[in-house]
Formats: structure tokens, sequence, C-alpha cells
């Protein structure tokens, strides 16, 4: 157990060194300088040579890359280009809606992705299998932004239940993380349904079928424990795509994540900001990887961690 | 970013009493009251040094003062945290007398010291300003950007209320730059204790203080009780509220739940707005000075032929593009913008004429047309624009390819030698820093602007041009104004013969606020401070 762990530790720290070269190397060939950017329009040359200089970036590209390399060791981010913050600040501003984001969206995608694929399952081949499937395709294809909109404009600006975007009691919630959850919740659904559909078919249901346990107990007892697998796994990537924001859905309903943050960050080049929410986001599926690793064995007793 | 209007000639009397020919205030503006603005983007900083774009300009101008200011509503320049100022014979030295008793918001007096410190600051490299280029006329410039010194040697105190700044050649903008956001004055002491995060924590003399920053949620501006102006601000507290996507700003808008959409109105809203007179009631509409142009790369053949340049302009039609922005414009066919002094307004340029166009592209020698390529700003309306200048290319047999980038792309292929044959400037360029026609050469027509990384996308240079404008700069006379416009004029005409441009058109500006909100159209959609002049609008009483 420690050796295993110790050899998945040092697997995500390469992966995360090598999320962390790939980066800065995409960011230092973008054909965009971001000294252009920060100069702004009517920066004389030496002026946009001096704040090249005092950023460090007329260095090359390797001895950049170590430096910045030395400072994630100290735990320094750098500061930003534009903003002049430190990056770290502003990261850590915006976690705790991001967590809660994460935290919201991922229950209404779940309550809503096994409900519908589990249903859908049981009812495999029937009239309510083909609704639900069908409409699980519609919210996988469905554009956040028109699905966002819809939902802000329906029930914060007809029917005035909500506040019209914001941040900061539970009602600020609620529309976001539904969004989410209706976003999210055909992909739960499919992988659900077909996961349940072949866990229905196995020896055991059936044995537990001919024991006379009633229809629900099968449901929920057998089948359910061992269908649920791969959705566990799914739910360690979806940590680190929500941690590296959902930028159309925090954007519509003024959510302060930090998909938001990163959008900014990419438009106006500022390579501190973008390096830090990339790192952010990596380690957050290392983690969630790690953790669903972790959690399947406790689930299902066959699994073991060597 | 920035657009500030044109001023009215420049008036450089000799001694200029205080607030001569002022605002009048507003008889209906009543102090107090609380307002609410929406942006989709985090504050970038609200260092005056450093901040640079056409959101925090005008929140700078707010929080902080500088010598010079313009009348609101105007380009008309009037005393700031000078009272008066004196001019040497030569126009080479100016004397700055300061108000007395203007206090920062830290309750510390402002004295002369901080305003040489403030102009050190700003030169200094470390502080990374982007405008440290508009302070090259002061004696000593160089010695700063290149490091061999760390103050001005042209800034001098000479006693705590008077300044005295020496230039290094005649320059009739300075007092322009006196009142740019860059020259505004810090307190020293909340410089060093906040260190790069001034930013964040700004200490001016301004009408406002900034209260809070919640990072990605909002800003809070409150009034300064002990501001200089007698009477001013008239709101008690601003809340900027940040995140906030545009259309769903104007929803919010029209549920009177914010007062102003700081983002403007989204381009699929705009018709909807218009069509409703009551919506349209709240819209303040104002030509704002900046020119849509598109370059042609003379370092790029067959561009580097006049005729060919000659023939793009004349096939170009500038009133469909005009249509496809909903009409939010007015096409043009000179460099300046209406308004800004120098601007010819008898001066019609090349007319739309297809059929002349592509009889001139055959005397070129390209009577089948050639292929080229068209660079564009990614975000809307660029790309329907690029495609309609494709089509009327298309029409004289010219191929253009359309190379849609994002914005840092696009201007970084404008500034390499040969990489853009053509741009659109769309979202990029050019609006003034501040309203003389000079910043509508020196950092995009000039010579040296088309060096490597610079903004002549065009890479047009004509040395007699450049001798021209140096010559026009020096004319720092108040009694030769005219004439200086007339060789601005004259300037702007010559580039146009050579049309290493085809200007296309001046934007207009739309601001919308809601129905309690007071004060003249011009505070909305203020020249100087885009998009609104926070220090004299008001709440309905």
């Amino acid at each position: 157990m420690a050796s295993y762990l110790l050899r998945r530790l040092i697997q995500s720290a390469l992966i995360l060194l090598g999320v962390a070269f790939i980066t800065f190397f995409l960011l230092y060939v973008l054909p965009a300088d971001p000294v252009r950017q920060i100069a702004g329009r009517s920066a004389s040359p030496e002026t946009v040579a001096n704040i090249r200089r005092e950023l460090g970036l007329d260095q090359p590209f390797i001895a950049q890359f170590l430096r910045y390399l030395g400072g994630l060791l100290h735990g320094d981010f750098g500061r930003s280009y534009l903003q002049k913050t430190q990056v770290a600040e502003l990261i850590a501003s915006r976690l705790p809606a991001t967590l809660l984001l994460m935290a919201a969206g991922i229950t209404c995608e779940l309550a809503l992705g096994l409900t519908m694929g589990i249903a859908a399952a049981l009812t495999k081949g029937r009239f309510t299998d083909q609704i639900l499937m069908m409409t699980s395709f519609v919210t996988v294809s469905a554009p956040q932004f028109v699905v966002s909109l819809l939902l802000l404009y329906v029930f914060a600006v007809q029917l005035s239940w909500f506040p019209v975007g914001g941040y900061g009691t539970f009602r600020h919630l609620v529309l976001p993380a539904v969004t989410l959850g209706i976003l999210g919740s055909g992909w739960y659904a499919r992988m659900m349904r077909s996961s349940m559909i072949e866990v229905m078919a196995a020896d055991f249901i059936r044995t537990a079928r001919a024991k006379g346990l009633t229809r629900a107990r099968v449901v929920l007892r057998h089948a359910l424990p061992n269908a649920i697998l791969p959705v566990i796994a799914m739910i360690g990537i979806d940590i680190g795509v929500f941690m590296g924001g959902v930028v159309v859905v925090e954007s519509v309903f003024a959510w302060p994540g930090i998909g938001q943050l990163a959008w900014q960050a990419i438009q106006r080049i500022d390579i501190p900001i973008i390096m830090a929410v990339t790192l952010v986001s990596a380690v957050a599926i290392v983690i969630g990887n790690l953790l669903a690793d972790f959690i399947i064995p406790f689930i299902d007793p066959r699994i073991k961690i060597r | 970013m920035k657009k500030l209007l044109a001023s009215t000639a420049l008036v450089l009397a000799l001694s200029v009493p205080a607030l001569a020919q002022d605002y009048t205030p507003d008889p209906a503006a009543k102090q107090g009251g609380e307002i609410t603005v929406t942006y989709h983007d985090d504050v970038a900083t609200l260092d005056p040094a450093i901040g640079y774009d056409w959101q925090n300009w005008s929140m700078i101008k707010s929080l902080f003062d500088g010598l010079m200011d313009y009348v609101p509503g105007t380009t008309t320049l009037r005393p700031g945290l000078a009272e008066s100022y004196d001019v040497s014979k030569d126009g080479m030295t100016f004397t700055f007398h300061l108000r007395a008793g203007v206090k920062f918001t830290n309750g510390r007096a402002m004295t002369a010291d901080d305003v040489k410190y403030s102009l050190d600051r700003v030169t200094l490299p470390a502080t990374q300003s982007p405008g440290a280029g508009f302070f090259s006329s002061i004696k000593g410039y160089d010695k700063m950007a290149d490091g061999s010194a760390t103050n001005l040697e042209g800034v001098k105190v000479v006693d705590p209320l008077t300044v005295e700044i020496t230039l290094n050649r005649p320059d009739a903008t300075f007092l322009q730059v006196m009142a740019l956001n860059f020259s505004y004055i810090v307190a020293k002491e909340a410089v060093e204790a906040s260190g790069a995060d001034f930013g964040k924590h700004p200490v001016g003399t301004g009408a406002f203080k900034l209260t809070d920053w919640t990072l990605g949620q909002q800003l809070v501006f409150e009034r300064n009780a002990d501001y200089w102006r007698a009477g001013e601000p008239y709101l008690d507290k601003i809340t900027f509220q940040v995140g906030q996507e545009p259309v769903v700003a104007l929803l919010r808008l029209q549920k009177g739940e914010i007062d102003i959409a700081g983002d403007g109105i989204p381009p699929a809203k705009f018709t909807e707005v218009m069509a409703d007179p009551a919506q349209k009631a709240l819209v303040v509409s104002q030509a704002s000075l900046q020119t849509g142009y598109i370059t042609m790369n003379l370092n790029v053949a067959p561009f580097d032929k006049l005729e060919v340049r000659e023939a793009i302009n004349m096939a170009i039609n500038k009133d469909r593009i005009t249509q496809i922005i909903n009409g939010r414009a007015t096409p043009t066919g000179q460099v300046l913008p209406p308004g800004m002094p120098g601007y010819d307004p008898d001066f019609k340029g090349f007319a739309y004429d297809p059929a002349a166009a592509k009889a001139l592209l055959a005397k070129a020698g390209f009577a089948d047309g050639f292929e080229t390529q068209l660079f564009v700003y990614n975000t809307d309306p660029n790309p329907r624009i690029a495609q309609a200048i494709q089509q009327d290319l298309a029409n004289i047999g010219v191929k253009a390819a359309i190379q849609s980038l994002a914005q840092a792309n696009v201007i970084q292929a404008g500034g390499e030698p040969t990489s853009a044959p053509m741009i659109w400037s769309g979202g990029m360029a050019w609006a003034a820093d501040f309203p003389d026609p000079s910043d509508f050469f020196g950092p995009i027509l000039s010579c040296q602007a088309a060096d490597p990384g610079g903004w002549n996308w065009a890479h047009y240079c004509n040395k007699d041009l450049d001798a021209a404008a140096t010559a026009a700069d020096a004319m720092t006379d108040p009694a030769q104004t005219a004439d200086r416009m007339k060789a601005w004029s004259a300037i702007m005409g010559k580039v146009m013969a050579d049309a290493p441009w085809v200007p296309v058109f001046n934007e207009t500006r739309y601001t919308m606020h809601s129905p309690r909100l007071g004060g003249a159209s011009a505070l909305y959609a203020d020249p100087v401070a885009t998009p609104v002049n926070f220090d004299y609008i008001y709440v309905k009483p």
C-alpha cells in the first residue's frame, strides 16, 4: 500500500512537471508577445524593451522555465503581468466560489444523471428508455450559453425566483448549479445506463432475483454498487474540469470562479495566471483520479491496491 | 482603449488664471445617492502609472488628479492640481503653481515633492509604465529610460507649492500629457507601503477613494469628503460589480437592478433597445474620436504600388460596412476623426467606384487581380466586416484570404515587417490618447512606428512628413495654434495621397443608464473619461 502510494505520487509529480513544461513551451512559442499586450498601443520602443527586461522575458526559454520552476518550489506563482497582483492571491480569491460550484454542480449532475441512467437501464429498449436517452443526447449537445441564458431569463428575470447572477447566498447558487447539472447529466446518464445494463445481465443478479428479493433491493443493494465504478472514475476527471473553470456558466451567472480568471488571462496573454490555472486544474485531475483509485476498492472488494 | 476627443484650440495663455472658463454646475444636481456599475472583466489595476485600458481609465480619473484636467464632458483643458502655470518665452520651461490645501485620501497634504516623485516614478523602468514614452520631451527622460538616472533632471521642486518642468524640445502637446492618467500624483508613502500592490491600494487626491476590492466580485468607491473641488463629487458611493456578461447586465439594467452597463449595449440587442422609445431615451450616443481603417503593408507586393493602394481605396463600400454594424458609425475618407483639431471637413478622399478601381488595377499590371491576406481580430463584428471587405475586393478581382486571430496575434503580425499584407484595425486601433492630431501620426504613421513591434501596420515611412510633423509640434506659441492645425491638416492630406490606409469609419459610442440618474449627456459619453465621468453624474432627487 505504501509503495503503491509512493509510486502514484512520483507518477503524479512527473505528470505535473510535464504539464508545466508543455504549457510553458506553448505559451513561449505562441506568435503573440505578452510585452506588447502589457505595453499597450502608445509605448515607445525603449519602454517595451524595459518592460521585457524587468519581467525577464528577454531570457532564453530554458532560463525562463527554470526560474518559473524555482518560484513554484517556493510556492511562488509569480505576479500577474497586467494586474500586478500575486497570482496565488488571485487564485485563492476564486477558490471558494469554484469549490462551491463544483460540489453543487457535480451533485446536480449525479442526481439527474444517475436517476436517468438507472431508469433507462431498467426500461431498456422501451419508450421511457428512448425518451431518456434522447434527453441525455440533447443535454450533452446543448450549447452552454443558450441553456444558461434561458434558465436565467425564465427563472431570474421573468419569474424573479432567483437573483440575476451574483455570488453569496444559496439562492445565487441554485441556477448555475442546476445549469451545470443539466448540461453534465447526459454523460453520467449514458455511462450509468450501459454499466447498469451490463451488471443487470450478470449471474449474481439472476441469483439475487431467484432468491426472491424485491426489485428495489436487487437494484439498489446488488446492482448499483457494481455499476457505479466507472462513474466514480468519471467524477475524478470532472473535478479537474471544474477546477479549470466553467467559463460560460460562470460568465452568465456572474459567478466569481477560476474560469473567468482564466478566460481573461488568455485574452490578455497573462502567462503567470494561465500557467497557474493550468497547474491547479492538473493537480485537481491528478488528485481526483488518486481519490477515485482509493475509493473504488472500498466499494468493490474484488479490486485490491498493490 | 481610450478615446479622447479633440480639444478646441489649445489654450496656452502665458499665465492662466484659475478656472477662467470652467464647468457650469448642473442646477439639478444634489449630493447623495449610490449607484451600481457592471463590467465583465475584473479591473486590472488602479495604479495611474500602469492602468491603460478603457475600463480602468475613468476609474483612475476619479481616484487621482493631475496638474492639468479637462472641463467635464469636453476636451478643453482646465487647471487641475496646478492652480495656474507660466510658460517661458521659448516654450521650454513650465512653472506650475500648486493649489494650497489639497490632501491625499490618507489625510496628508499634497506638495511639490509628490509631483516630482510621481513623474520620476512613472518614467523609472522598474515601474513598467506603458505610458513612460509620453514624457520623452522632459529633460533627462533619456537617462531615466536607459537606467543611468533615478530622477528626472527636468523636474525641479522650487518650493512646496511650485514645480518647474524643463523640456528638451518644444512640445505643443505637453499640457495634454500633464492631464494624462500617467502623470497623476500619487502619495509616496502609500506607494512604498504597498509596493507592487499599489494598484490594489491606491491613494490619490481624487473625488473618490477605494474602500473595498473583493477580487473577481466588486470594487467600492466612496466619496472623498475632503475633496478640493468644493461640492464635488455628487455621488456618495459607486459599486462596480465585475464578472457580468454584457447581455445579462442589460437585462439587469432593464429590470432596474443596476444603473450603468459598463460594457455598453451588446450588438445583438442594439436594434431591440433602440426600437423601444422608453429604452432609447436612456441611451446616450456620441461620435467617438476613433478611426477604423484597413492598412496595406508597403513592404508586401503589390501594395508597394501606389495605383494598387488607390484602387483598393476605391473598391471598399464603406456605407455597407457601416450598415453591418447597425449604423453605429459614420463612413470617412481621412485619417483624423471629425472634431479632432486638424480634421478637414472639405477633404473627401477616394469615392466608392469599383469600375474605376478595376481600371486602375489593370493599369498597374493586375488586370486579373492578385491574391493576398486580410488579418482581423476575431471578435464580433470584426470578422463580419472582414467578409464585407473580402467581397468588395473580390469585385475587382482581388482574392483576400481572411486570417481571423486573437487580438495579440494580429498586433504581433502587424508589427512584423512582412507578416500581414492587410489588416482591418477594428477592436485594436486607433483612438487618441489625448485630443491632439499628433497622436494620430507619431504612433501609427511615422517612420519610427514602422520599426518592428510598432503600430504602423502599413509600414509607411515618408521622411518629409516626419519632418513636417516635428516642425508642427514645435509651434508652441498659442498664437500659432491655427497655423499648427493647418500644418497637421496638410500632413494628413499628404498621407492620403500616398494611400497607405483605407479609412473606413468613425465609431459612435453608446452608453445606457438607469432612469434615476441625472447629468448632461456628455458626461455619459465623456471624450476623456471613458465611458462615464463619475465625478459629475448624480442620482435624481
